[in-house]
């Protein structure tokens, strides 16, 4: 069964029409990227499918559940999609260590002692086990963005949401996200809007192409990047290929 | 003579410390916590509430202090409403602060960034949750430089409930003073002490509270 439905989405900011219409499904663990031009509607996707900005029409359902249904109770809902932001949006107040551990306490209500191991293994997991007791502030953007993944995973979620997760980071740190967030793969579903071609080339099992509010063209990266079917698929990959370099950052 | 007359007069000084205290305190506590409330309902609540909290907040900050004890004590008894003395400056002063306070909480509400709002919903939380959380910690610390300031300016301004007769310390030089006139320079000078001992001990302790509870990276230095 397919761990998120996408069905159907539309999404306006006023006058102007962001997403009309967009569906696909996601299986359990598996990894999908988003890519586009920009304005195309992607991160509005993402903010769709955990209701930060819930669609004006169509569902999405995660694990059988119709989360755009009213009645469901959309923080509970919440503790199962991950999200990861571009500018990060760590707690400024909290340790790396607390930034993790806080959703467990508070969210969770796991007891104090037990979060923070938990939050220990995580930031572990993300080569950050050295900086738990630092601030953000004390972070480059790469560590912190570790931490973003590391806040995510730590509540254990069914799917994690991308949203150009390595775009506010300086080329030289962007190696390191892309190394956890590939470390993750098959372990845990996962949606990325990136323009990382390299990562979505080598990664991700299906890649879709939006573009003007709509669904292009999706299919597995050997398909889109060698053999797409329309023409206009070709140009925008050709183009941001060569522009961010899918080679270098091919891994 | 006249310094008998002043050192008779002393423990009528301490008492009206006391006072000054007494209503610095709960004017303080009463500030707080409705500027706190006030502040995340314009922040957060729905627009009918935020509306009323703005204009609250306006009238509030457009009334001389000593004219809003006059109407507490004086004019609420007309529509049947008593106070007394103290009790009508505690609510004087804690209202009108509350309205300034709310003012420093919204300043500090709209620097945090509104995506760790976003972090926090995306965890689960629900928005209760997400202000006590995350907001609220982040809010306090960055208000406290702003908080100090309120609170000198309130224990200041306690003075004022000699107006309406509380027995503060204000009042109880004025009393040494009608006894013997001669002590006028004195006694005032006596209390002018006081208060600058009282908000200079106050600015050092909060300015340590300050030091204490910054967040890492987030330093304003302020150099006094």
């Amino acid at each position: 069964m397919a761990v998120l439905e996408v069905k159907d989405i539309y999404k306006a900011y006023g006058n102007v029409e962001i997403l009309k219409g967009v569906s696909f499904t996601m299986e359990k663990e598996e990894t999908k990227v988003i890519i586009g031009p920009s304005g195309t509607g992607k991160s509005t996707l993402l903010r769709c499918i955990n209701q930060l900005s819930p669609p004006d029409k169509g569902q999405v359902w995660l694990d059988g559940e119709e989360i755009t249904n009213p009645k469901t109770n959309i923080n509970k809902i919440r503790e199962k999609i991950g999200f990861v932001f571009q500018d990060f949006n760590l707690f400024n107040h909290l340790t790396a260590l607390r930034n993790v551990s806080i959703g467990l306490e508070k969210v969770k209500r796991i007891e104090k002692e037990a979060a923070k191991t938990r939050a220990l293994q995580e930031l572990t997991r993300v080569g950050l086990d050295a900086q738990a007791s630092q601030y953000p502030a004390q972070l480059s953007g790469g560590q912190k963005q570790r931490v973003g993944i590391a806040r995510a995973l730590a509540m254990d979620p069914d799917v994690i949401l991308f949203d150009e997760p390595t775009s506010a980071l300086d080329p030289e740190l962007i190696g390191d996200v892309l190394d956890v967030m590939k470390s993750l793969c098959g372990k845990v579903a996962m949606l990325v809007v990136t323009h990382e071609m390299g990562f979505a080339r080598n990664v991700a099992d299906e890649i879709i192409f939006m573009e003007g509010g709509v669904i292009v063209e999706q299919g597995p990266p050997k398909e889109m990047f060698t053999n797409a079917k329309l023409a206009r698929t070709r140009e925008f990959l050709g183009r941001i290929g060569a522009l961010y370099g899918e080679e270098e950052t091919g891994g | 003579m006249a310094l008998e007359t002043l050192i008779e007069s002393l423990p009528s000084l301490f008492d009206g410390l006391l006072i000054t205290l007494l209503l610095t305190a709960f004017g303080i506590v009463l500030g707080t916590t409705l500027g706190i409330v006030l502040a995340t309902g314009r922040s957060y609540a729905s627009r009918p509430l935020a509306y009323l909290i703005l204009i609250y907040e306006k009238v509030l900050r457009g009334i001389p202090l000593l004219v809003l004890f006059f109407l507490l004590y004086f004019g609420l008894p007309q529509i049947g409403i008593n106070f007394n003395a103290f009790t009508a400056a505690v609510l004087g002063l804690g209202l009108r602060s509350s309205a300034y306070q709310a003012q420093i909480y919204r300043g500090a509400i709209n620097s945090i960034p509104e995506g760790q709002i976003h972090a926090a919903y995306s965890l689960g939380m629900s928005k209760l949750k997400a202000i006590r959380h995350v907001i609220m910690p982040q809010m306090l610390r960055l208000s406290i430089p702003g908080w100090s300031n309120e609170f000198t300016i309130l224990l200041k301004d306690t003075s004022l409930a000699f107006g309406i007769g509380v027995i503060e310390l204000m009042r109880q030089g004025r009393y040494i003073q009608v006894r013997d006139p001669d002590l006028v320079l004195v006694v005032f000078l006596l209390i002018a002490l006081i208060f600058f001992l009282l908000v200079f001990t106050a600015n050092k302790i909060l300015r340590y509270v300050e030091k204490k509870y910054q967040m890492a990276g987030y330093q304003v230095e302020a150099h006094r």
